[in-house]
């Protein structure tokens, strides 16, 4: 019986031991972990450019998308070396505040408005953003919104405040928040014939369509611009800076930014860098 | 037993032992001291608390009252010196064997001697041919037979059986019998309950007669089924030997 | 569909089952003794015990995420040791989410078996965790039912490994995870897909285990 039980004992842990040593664990010798947006990592801009990087580089890039929100909050608890996100406002708060420290442009997309074909709220043809929101409020034509705290549900509410509209009236009826990423909140407004507020990169990967197109785009002030900075090792000495600033460089110096340029879907150019070397 | 302690077990003394479930009283101010060296045998009818008694006797069961008092220590988690073998032997799913190991090692036998140990326990008991066979597939009366090697390979001073042979056909309970007989021969204390009068006559030194929780009687064997001195313990020979009566008829 | 996707989808599976099988294992190695072991002794509050064990089986995976990620993050207690966003911090997190329902199953069986053997254990001079480790080795191939069903809900959750792993992509990406950000970006054809291989794997487990277990029960009886 102390062979049966130790033999029982052995056999596990010697499972879960030869598991856990198995695992990637700490094996590369250089990696940073990058909090960023679903916006970059779902439109597979990330998946073209970082293998560019690690090559040159040897340090592997570990992507977590979130949205900008969770992102910077992540970057905030310290468990990300490199924040990478869209949202200005947000991100020179997150600087001023200390949590980072060397924004840097890095390039940007455009935000489109995403509608069923039938158009409910006619508002295919104007390239006024807030012309149009304020006629899908005035029509309660339904409209699916991030409401993740995202940069793009933060432009959004941007968006409608410069209409004039409060879509929280509408919350719970023709305004549905559904606290999820691009992808979800995308799929959501198809199976439901909403309006949506969308990066293009996004749009372009996105496949379950359904009967929805772009209504409205072109408006400057659909302008996203991305920035990418450092987790400030004062606050987080653990912070790889050499690994993390040279992301930063790299990605900004003109062999990232032609990466970025060089990315298509479809044949069309998702992200545009802007880098101000 | 080179390593037994010098003072022994017996006598048992049980003082006023009661013991109550639910309400319902199943032993009632048992007294009695067993002595070692005779074969004690309990009788009684259905439901009289003898099985309670064998329990309560082993420690399996405290009594509500009274006190069951050995005269010697066991101490807790030293090796027992005492066995039991239920009506429906306990195997566990391991070969005969490992059934073997299992009661040697809990019983601290150091781990080189426990494989000739339990080979000689199963010679003596006439299994040693399926040693390596899973235990719960055997016969019963196999697996009782297995039960009673287990029992007596740990050598103990005193050995509780309660109606080991119920569920037996007439053949393996005789073969049950002489393993009983041997571990008397070889010098530990038998305590048995049985309803098969035959066997008791065949076995028994003495006899207690339990009825309705209460030990009515207490004789040797021999004045036990010729003069019951109890109107109960007649009654109950009466109504488990019918072939008494028409034997006499 | 899927078989675009190699190889990369053979390392995701892989991942996925070396996460599961460990953290299987490591809940195990606590969550068998333990629940065997509440089956067998006697101590005051063991009622309390076993409905908290009963309890957690509903524990839902993302709670179990969040906390994991509380104490693992930087800012947390277990900061120091780096291991959010790694396989290691979803193995903790799913052996948080299994430990219960091996434990709570693992007593309830082995409850059963002291029902039957308390008497001959006792007999014997066994102690509690004697008796726990034998009626651990007794009911053995009920376990390997027990250890699958802790398997099975270890490699199909998909909320905490999300938290706790992040989803990165060749370090962190399981086949759950994979599914979700392919339900995300929309191509449903391909997460289906995915399901699918995850379905197989698991179905082609179980088939395997419960046609050993019945070997093995049928020779012992």
């Amino acid at each position: 019986m102390a062979t049966h039980r130790r033999r029982l004992i052995g056999t596990v842990f010697a499972a879960a031991l030869a598991a856990l040593a198995s695992l990637p664990a700490a094996a590369q010798p250089k990696s940073i972990v990058v909090a960023s947006t679903t916006s970059t990592e779902q439109s597979g801009l990330f998946g073209h450019i970082l293998p560019t990087f690690t090559k040159k580089t040897g340090i592997q890039v570990k992507v977590v998308a979130l949205g900008t929100g969770q992102a910077l909050d992540v970057g905030r608890r310290g468990d990300a070396d490199v924040v990478f996100v869209h949202d200005r406002v947000a991100e020179d708060k997150f600087v001023a505040d200390g949590w980072g420290i060397g924004r840097r442009d890095v390039m940007y997309n455009d935000f489109v408005l995403i509608g069923p074909k039938a158009d409910p709220a006619k508002v295919a043809g104007t390239k006024d953003v807030a012309a149009a929101l304020k006629r899908i409020a005035e029509a309660k034509a339904p409209f699916v919104s991030r409401g993740d705290k995202s940069g793009t549900h933060a432009a959004e509410l941007r968006y409608f405040k410069l209409a004039g509209a409060d879509p929280l009236q509408g919350k719970g009826s023709w305004y549905r928040e559904t606290g999820s990423g691009m992808g979800p909140a995308l799929n959501t407004a198809s199976s439901m014939n909403a309006y949506i507020l969308a990066d293009r990169g996004t749009w372009l990967a996105f496949k379950n369509r359904g009967e929805l197109g772009i209504v409205v785009e072109g408006d400057k002030r659909l302008f996203n611009p991305y920035g990418v900075m450092l987790v400030n090792p004062a606050r987080h000495p653990h912070v790889k800076v050499s690994e993390g600033s040279a992301f930063i460089e790299w990605i900004v110096s003109k062999e990232g930014q032609d990466a970025i340029a060089s990315y298509k879907v479809g044949g069309e150019q998702l992200f545009f860098a802007d880098a101000h070397n | 037993m080179a390593s037994r302690p010098p003072s022994s077990l017996l006598p048992l003394v049980l003082d006023d032992v009661s013991f109550a479930a639910r309400g319902r009283t199943i032993l009632d101010r048992v007294n009695l001291t067993l002595e070692r060296g005779v074969r004690t045998v309990v009788l009684g009818p259905n439901g009289a608390g003898k099985s309670v008694l064998l329990r309560v006797m082993h420690g399996l069961i405290s009594p509500t009252s009274g006190s069951v008092r050995w005269s010697a220590r066991e101490a807790p988690g030293a090796p027992r010196r005492q066995a039991m073998v239920f009506q429906r032997p306990v195997m566990f799913r391991r070969s005969v064997m490992g059934n073997l190991r299992f009661a040697l090692e809990v019983a601290g036998v150091p781990r080189a001697e426990r494989g000739g140990r339990a080979e000689a326990a199963l010679d003596r008991v006439g299994l040693s041919g399926i040693a390596h066979q899973p235990a719960r597939v055997l016969s019963g009366g196999e697996q009782q037979r297995l039960a009673l090697a287990r029992a007596w390979m740990l050598a103990p001073e005193v050995l509780f059986l309660d109606e080991p042979t119920a569920n037996l056909d007439p053949g393996s309970a005789r073969a049950i019998e002489a393993i009983v007989q041997a571990i008397h021969d070889a010098g530990t204390k038998i305590v048995m309950v049985t309803h098969n009068l035959g066997q008791a006559r065949r076995l028994a030194d003495e006899i207690l007669f339990l009825h309705g929780g209460r030990l009515c009687e207490r004789s040797a064997a021999a004045d036990f089924f010729h003069r019951p001195a109890t109107a109960e313990a007649a009654a109950y020979l009466e109504g488990e030997l019918p072939w008494r009566l028409t034997a006499a008829a | 569909m899927v078989v675009t996707l190699d190889p990369k989808l053979g390392e995701i599976v892989l991942l996925s089952l070396r996460v599961s099988v460990s953290s299987v294992a490591l809940a195990g190695v606590f969550a068998l003794p333990l629940g065997a072991a509440v089956a067998v002794a006697e101590f005051p509050g063991k009622r309390g015990v076993v409905t908290t064990l009963n309890a957690l089986l509903g524990l839902p995976a993302v709670v179990v995420g969040l906390a994991i990620y509380l104490l693992l993050s930087r800012s947390g207690p277990l900061g120091a040791f780096g291991i959010l966003f790694t396989p290691s911090a979803m193995v903790i997190a799913q052996a948080v989410l299994v430990f219960p329902l091996l434990a709570a199953l693992t007593r309830q069986v082995v409850a059963d078996a002291w029902g039957e053997s308390r008497e001959q254990l006792v007999s014997l001079g066994a102690g509690t965790w004697t008796s726990a480790f034998a009626l651990l080795v007794d009911v053995r191939y009920t376990l390997v039912t027990i250890v699958l069903a802790g398997f099975g809900r270890a490699i199909a959750e998909v909320g905490a490994v999300m938290i706790v792993g992040g989803n990165i992509d060749g370090v962190t990406r399981v086949m759950t995870t994979a599914i979700a950000l392919e339900t995300s970006k929309g191509d449903l054809p391909l997460a289906v897909g995915l399901g699918i291989v995850l379905l197989a794997i698991v179905f082609a487990l179980n088939i395997a285990a419960t046609a050993i277990k019945d070997a093995a029960q049928r020779h012992h009886g």
